[in-house]
């Protein structure tokens, strides 16, 4: 939609100021937005009661000295605020903390188990577009039809599924019954693989290997299906009832009366149109996303952060649990603030927005 | 330029790895969570045990295979000196490290290596004893710091321990886990290096698996030690496919992903058994679950009040519905296959009439108290809560109204050893095999103190036994003493024994020479496939 702005050199100062404060504009909404996350990140977790010391001996105890001292290694013995001041003069620099169980930094072991999870997320949301986009296309050009409705009746089923159940179902009758795909795991763990770009797909092709490309991509795809299933969903119903508002506009009537087929109609003016809410949706999935994820990850036992929070959070590995939320909402922030810019940049709407 | 160092990374990768075809023998265990770390003096999680001092490292002495008796380990032979107050060890010669892609040992396993190991838990001035978080739990848990007065290095092979005072199950603490020994060389290449940390997270032992890879949360990987002084382990390799899901660990199994699987659920089992790919084996536990009387609040101070609720209920129910099946009655502290268990002790019999009778004579009818109940699942008791309603409805029937309380499990570990609760259900699982584990820990006057004697029951008699039980070497007599302990226990009733679980194993049946450890660990060496 670029094409839209008109050319005329005389005007194009005026245009670059306009996307620099509209980028502006959006950054300074994430800088409180970060700082508002640090609060929640350090606080939550030190609200949930439990001791990290307490877990770690469990019913064997230890004594309130030996407990003193551990405490104040950890520097927990001071007071909250002076901890929280700590914590993010330390992130300031970069330094996102030292997990108290495995003494490794936080930010390398969010590092290592990321690419997992981007993996994982990255087909779920390929899975979601490819079969969400057409169909919700399709069941908003049928409205009405018995297509439409038994659509929108099974992503209203999709959107409220349990992710927990879902995926042990797949996996009981998929690996269990049929045995077409594996249970859980990212590779066979026969392949030796040492991460090199840390995406088993990457890798497994890096190694040279026959067949390693194939068992990574097989252990993808139930995980994919469990995780992508609430986004498309979504992504189908999202785009079938923004077709469904475009298709009764004026220039689509227009389009009509020109004689154009309904193949041209649909598929660019109709579908054009009808992308930029869908964009917006897929970047408010990425939150989604990451949260299925911490399930997903459980069940197919994918190495990837959702797991090691889940784990974190269990052995009150404060540091962890705190770097570990501050990382994800940062991504979530940063895609969405992606998408903002795309949204932006393609709708010019948007963006003159901002100067009136 | 770039993609030449690429092309090449790609080639070495390619070199690397092996074909899953010319794989020698290779065991897959499905282990259920990633371990805390390599180094295990400094947890205290069987999950790390496993993938650490039960694969890579070796004790002074062992717990022999599937049982829990001392066998020579890296010590030949030790001898204790007649007051019980040092242990000298005879080092076995010849004893070699893991060599591995940073490090390759120069000289045997020798008395130096012992040193390091002790002295870094043990010596605050240790070079080591702060790195990776100096969290030495076992260490202290066992009480180690106040018994240990120093560790003599007589020469190369000899080492002497000597106590403060006699202590009889020291022996057994020298087999457990936080007494892994360590290579000395490689932990002083690594401080020189400037890179302590690395000597845990790439560890060097002398056992008779030594780490290859570890791919955070997703996979361990072992190779036999081609020089393991006990004789190389019948597989070449051995992985640990980390699968935190009971229910995916059973799809595994079945779908031949794995080998063998620990912690299935209870509702697997009877599917399991059918399976005619999966040997299900079982063992009991060591452990015990029980419900311990804060002996500290009225009218729990009174042991008849205490008989009265033992009798009050029923054992065998509980046994079925929160076991179902996989657990035994408990009549003793200790679980059965413990030595010195009392066969001739006779528990409380299921009788309410007798229990209301006895209440009343207490001045105890009507009388209204809490049952706290764990929030989490324990080997010794799988469904806390559901116990604690059983028992609230047994009580009922003889007029005690009892309310459920429960808290967070690091919180209620800690309300609980500082005796907030009337009632409270916990357990224990056994460190070395020894009844001292289990009567000194949790019923001695000093756990009274600081509350790892939940009942806080300080009973100078009984007291007095194990005492003296810990001051001679003697077996013959100690199972005497316990015996008498154990005796003495069960008329005052600080706690109702509860139940020892049964421990099951699913292997597949290509597994072969699988014992379940008594400990709760996952050992693989003497493990064959066929």
């Amino acid at each position: 939609m670029g094409g839209d702005i008109p050319a005329h050199p005389a005007l194009r100062p005026l245009h670059r100021l306009t996307v620099f404060r509209f980028f502006i504009t959006r950054f300074g909404m994430v800088v409180p937005t970060f700082f508002g996350v640090t609060v929640v990140a350090f606080f939550l977790i030190r609200l949930i009661p439990g001791d990290p010391i307490e877990l770690l001996v469990g019913e064997r105890g230890i004594d309130p000295e030996r407990h003193a001292y551990l405490l104040k290694e950890f520097g927990y013995d001071r007071p909250l605020w002076q901890q929280y001041l700590g914590f993010v003069g330390n992130l300031l620099q970069g330094d996102f903390g030292t997990s108290i169980v495995s003494r490794e930094p936080v930010l390398s072991e969010f590092l290592t188990l990321f690419p997992a999870t981007i993996e994982l997320s990255f087909m779920a949301i390929v899975f979601a577009l490819a079969i969400g986009l057409p169909v919700g296309i399709l069941a908003a050009v049928r409205r009405g039809s018995v297509f439409d409705h038994t659509v929108m009746g099974i992503s209203l089923t999709g959107y409220s599924m349990p992710i927990f159940w879902w995926g042990l179902l797949l996996i009981i009758l998929f690996s269990g019954i049929l045995g077409w795909t594996p249970v859980s795991g990212r590779i066979s763990v026969l392949y030796y693989i040492e991460p090199i770009t840390g995406f088993m797909l990457i890798d497994s092709l890096l190694i040279d290997e026959p067949g390693a490309f194939k068992s990574a991509f097989r252990h993808l795809i139930l995980p994919t299906i469990v995780l992508g299933t609430i986004p498309l969903a979504v992504i189908a119903r999202q785009t079938r009832s923004a077709m469904l508002e475009v298709l009764g506009e004026d220039y689509i009537r227009t389009a009509h009366a020109k004689g154009l087929g309904p193949a041209r109609i649909i598929g660019l003016h109709a579908l054009r149109n009808a992308l930029i809410p869908v964009i917006t949706t897929i970047g408010l999935q990425t939150g989604v996303l990451l949260a299925g994820a911490i399930l997903t990850e459980t069940i197919f036992s994918w190495p990837g952060v959702g797991n090691w929070l889940v784990n974190s959070i269990y052995r009150r590995d404060y540091p962890s649990v705190q770097g570990g939320i501050l990382l994800i909402a940062c991504i979530v922030i940063t895609v969405n603030l992606l998408v903002d810019l795309a949204y932006g940049l393609i709708n010019p709407r948007i963006r003159h927005a901002g100067r009136s | 330029m770039k993609h030449r160092i690429f092309a090449a990374a790609v080639g070495l990768c390619a070199t690397v790895a092996f074909s899953p075809a010319v794989m020698a023998k290779t065991l897959v265990y499905c282990s259920e969570g990633s371990p805390e770390g390599f180094n295990p003096s400094l947890y205290t999680s069987g999950t790390t045990f496993d993938a650490s001092s039960r694969t890579i490292f070796n004790k002074l002495v062992e717990f022999e295979r599937g049982s829990t008796k001392i066998v020579p380990g890296l010590a030949e032979s030790w001898e204790a000196s007649a007051d019980g107050l040092s242990y000298t060890f005879k080092l076995r010669k010849g004893v070699k490290f893991h060599t591995t892609k940073n490090f390759t040992p120069s000289r045997d396993f020798n008395a130096d290596d012992v040193l390091h190991s002790f002295n870094r838990q043990g010596d605050p001035n240790h070079p080591y004893y702060k790195v990776s978080g100096g969290t030495y739990e076992y260490y202290q848990g066992m009480s180690m710091p106040a018994l240990i007065k120093e560790i003599v290095k007589v020469d190369d092979y000899t080492v002497k321990f000597v106590l403060n005072q006699p202590e009889a199950p020291f022996i057994a603490n020298m087999a457990m886990d936080f007494a892994s020994i360590m290579s000395a060389e490689h932990a002083n290449k690594m401080m020189a290096a400037g890179t302590p940390e690395k000597a845990d997270l790439e560890p060097v032992g002398t056992g008779p698996f030594q780490m290859v890879q570890y791919q955070k949360d997703a996979v361990i990987r072992f190779k036999a030690n081609p020089d393991y002084w006990d004789g190389k382990a019948a597989i070449d390799d051995l992985i640990f496919a980390i699968t935190p899901d009971a229910s995916v660990r059973y799809q595994k199994l079945k779908a031949g992903e794995c080998h063998v699987m620990p912690y299935p659920n209870p509702a697997d089992i009877a599917a399991m058994k059918a399976d005619p790919a999966i040997n299900m084996l079982e063992q009991e536990g060591l452990n015990v679950g029980y419900l311990a009387f804060n002996v500290e609040k009225k009218p729990f101070d009174d042991k008849r009040v205490r008989q009265a609720l033992n009798m009050a209920i029923n054992k065998n129910a509980i046994i079925d519905a929160v076991f179902q099946g996989a657990g035994k009655a408990a009549k003793n502290p200790i679980p059965p296959t413990i030595w010195s268990y009392n066969e001739a002790t006779k528990d409380y019999p299921y009788d309410p009439g007798k229990a209301k009778a006895l209440l009343a004579e207490a001045g105890a009818a009507g009388l209204k108290t809490n049952i706290w109940a764990m929030p989490v699942q324990r080997p010794y008791n799988p469904n806390a809560k559901r116990m604690a309603e059983i028992i609230q409805a047994d009580w009922a029937k003889v007029g005690v109204e009892a309310e459920i309380v429960t808290f967070e499990w690091g919180e209620y570990l800690k309300r609980s050893k500082n005796g907030e609760h009337d009632t409270v259900l916990l357990g224990w699982t056994g460190d070395n095999g020894d009844p001292d584990n289990f009567l000194y820990v949790l019923l001695g006057c000093d756990a009274a103190k600081d509350g790892t004697n939940r009942a806080r029951w300080c009973h100078e008699p009984f007291n007095d036994l194990l005492v003296q039980a810990k001051r001679t070497s003697d077996i013959g007599k100690r199972t005497k003493l316990y015996e008498q302990a154990q005796t003495v226990f069960k008329e005052e009733a600080p706690w109702v024994t509860v139940a020892h679980s049964v421990v099951f194993m699913p292997v597949r049946k290509e597994v072969s020479d699988y014992r379940i450890d008594p400990f709760g660990g996952h050992i693989f060496y003497g493990v064959d496939l066929k």
